[in-house]
């Protein structure tokens, strides 16, 4: 079954974050994606720029609205995701848990829907 | 007659069998209590003629089974794996009732109904549902809410347990300490929403904390090496002990110490320091246990003033560093209070507050009121067991600060 694993953070904090501990995070994230590839259940992910790249669509009475900015301004925003393939959620959160996003933000799990 | 029977066949058999099941359909609650329901209605309309089966257990699990089959066959298209159950229904065989090897499935389903996925108020529902085999509507009475919130919370729980695919399994070790917890807080809330929810109509209320007790009691037989369990059943039965001394005729809270002793079960009293004891000899202590040592001690004292106030404050201190909230701080402060006077405990209480944390708690402004009374400084305590009765939603609660006050009040200034 593949999960949705969906990490959200306050990027406006990443502006000021020193050179080095930027460098240490990616890392992190890099060690995080080695382990999952070897585990063989990574299925996609990428960080996402930030939400002041974002462009949202509203088709509302057959007029599309484009409005510049993401769906909703919240604290957290969604900054990046993986794919990852696994039988169950308790495997699922097991690898979600060790995402160095729990630790600077929020980390949510979705099931994916699929349809036949 | 017949109607009773299967009704007591449901609530003693029914968990287990209804584990059982959703176990080999694939983790599908809602399919295996609707067979579950079928072999029941089987049951009514075929024992008459036929007579009660040797094994209505086995009888019962077996029809189930069947119904489940047939379900399954018609509505193929609607279950995700409906092929590979049957598939997988066909190869093995029917798992004799009376083998309760272990792992035992209610096991299964405890673990998956107090999945960490679930919210709070889900989980309880669910295990009353399935492990007590309480109704929707004796569950929504006995959270004192309407039927259609608990049968929306039972269906979407359920719900994502299939559609998130959350296993029906017991953890493995690496994490059965993190979800054992899970699994104890959630019968201890069950139990706290019975012993001190007084405000239900009793009539028809449910005995939450019997349900709770018989939980705690399945889950101390299903996991006999789980010293939590066993100190979780231990403080659960001291506390119940009591149930009878702790409401006045007129429904108004007894404090411990104002309890009439003789009232307490001494049979509970005595089940409940056995099993701590058993607990106890494992020698890896947790916070239940710890609880249930502090629980242990006043059931034992013959008076209030006969306590052992001195090791219930040193259980508080070690209870408060495994669990350090501020509501082990102010249990603690009251017992430090019993210990070196009122003042003491007072400015346990000042550094509580100080913190903010309990700012919205009843307890805080009530202990405060009653540490300033006993230190002869009742007017004092006036302002504070009013805000204690602001703050307090239980009516039996209110009645008895209620009564403190006046008490307070009458005093001269």
């Amino acid at each position: 079954m593949e999960y949705m694993i969906l990490i959200y953070g306050d990027e406006r904090g990443w502006a000021d974050v020193e050179e080095t501990k930027l460098k240490a995070m990616y890392a992190e994230y890099g060690s995080y994606t080695q382990e999952l590839i070897k585990a063989g259940i990574m299925r996609a992910g990428s960080e996402l720029k930030p939400v002041s790249t974002a462009t949202t669509l509203r088709m509302r009475g057959g007029k599309l609205l484009k409005t510049d900015g993401p769906f909703a301004e919240t604290k957290e925003q969604l900054g990046g995701y993986y794919l990852i393939d696994v039988p169950n959620l308790d495997d699922a959160l097991k690898w979600a848990a060790k995402c160095p996003g729990t630790k600077t933000g929020s980390v949510e799990v979705r099931p994916l829907n699929p349809h036949s | 007659m017949l109607g009773r029977i299967v009704d007591e066949l449901a609530r003693r058999e029914g968990p287990r069998i209804l584990a059982g099941l959703i176990g080999r359909l694939g983790g599908n609650f809602d399919l295996a209590e609707d067979a579950l329901q079928d072999a029941y209605e089987r049951a009514l309309a075929t024992w008459p003629a036929g007579g009660i089966p040797d094994r209505p257990g086995a009888w019962l699990t077996a029809v189930a089974q069947r119904s489940a089959i047939d379900r399954l066959r018609r509505s193929r298209r609607n279950v995700d794996d409906a092929d590979a159950i049957l598939e997988q229904l066909a190869a093995e065989a029917l798992e004799p009732l009376d083998n309760a090897g272990f792992p035992d499935d209610r096991l299964r389903l405890l673990f998956t109904c107090c999945h960490p996925a679930i919210g709070a108020p889900a989980q309880m529902a669910l295990a009353l549902r399935t492990l007590c085999g309480l109704s929707t509507r004796e569950i929504a009475r006995a959270f004192l809410e309407p039927e259609a919130t608990t049968a929306q919370r039972l269906v979407r729980a359920k719900k994502k347990i299939a559609e998130a695919r959350i296993p029906y399994v017991v953890p493995g070790a690496d994490e059965l300490p993190e979800r054992l917890a899970a699994v104890l807080a959630t019968i201890y809330l069950v139990f706290n929403e019975g012993y001190s929810a007084t405000e239900g109509n009793s009539l028809v209320r449910p005995d939450l904390s019997g349900e709770a007790i018989r939980l705690a009691r399945l889950l101390m037989q299903l996991l006999p090496d789980e010293p939590e369990a066993a100190g979780l059943l231990s403080l659960m039965l001291l506390h119940d002990a009591r149930r009878d001394a702790r409401v006045s005729t007129e429904g108004a809270m007894i404090p411990l110490e104002e309890q009439d002793r003789s009232c307490w079960d001494g049979a509970r009293i005595r089940e409940g320091l056995d099993i701590l004891d058993h607990a106890i000899a494992t020698r890896r202590r947790g916070p239940y246990q710890l609880q249930a040592a502090i629980a242990a001690l006043h059931a034992k004292a013959v008076s209030a003033s006969s306590t052992d106030w001195r090791q219930i404050a040193a259980l508080y201190g070690a209870l408060h560093e495994m669990m350090p909230t501020p509501i082990v701080e102010l249990n603690a402060a009251a017992a430090v209070a019993m210990v070196s006077g009122p003042e003491e405990g007072l400015a346990w209480i000042a550094r509580l507050e100080a913190s903010g944390e309990l700012d919205d708690y009843y307890l805080l402004p009530a202990a405060r009121a009653d540490l300033l009374r006993r230190a002869g400084r009742g007017r004092e305590a006036e302002p504070h067991y009013r805000r204690a009765i602001e703050l307090a939603s239980n009516p039996a609660e209110r009645s008895y600060l209620e009564r403190r006050l006046q008490e307070v009040a009458r005093l001269p200034v």
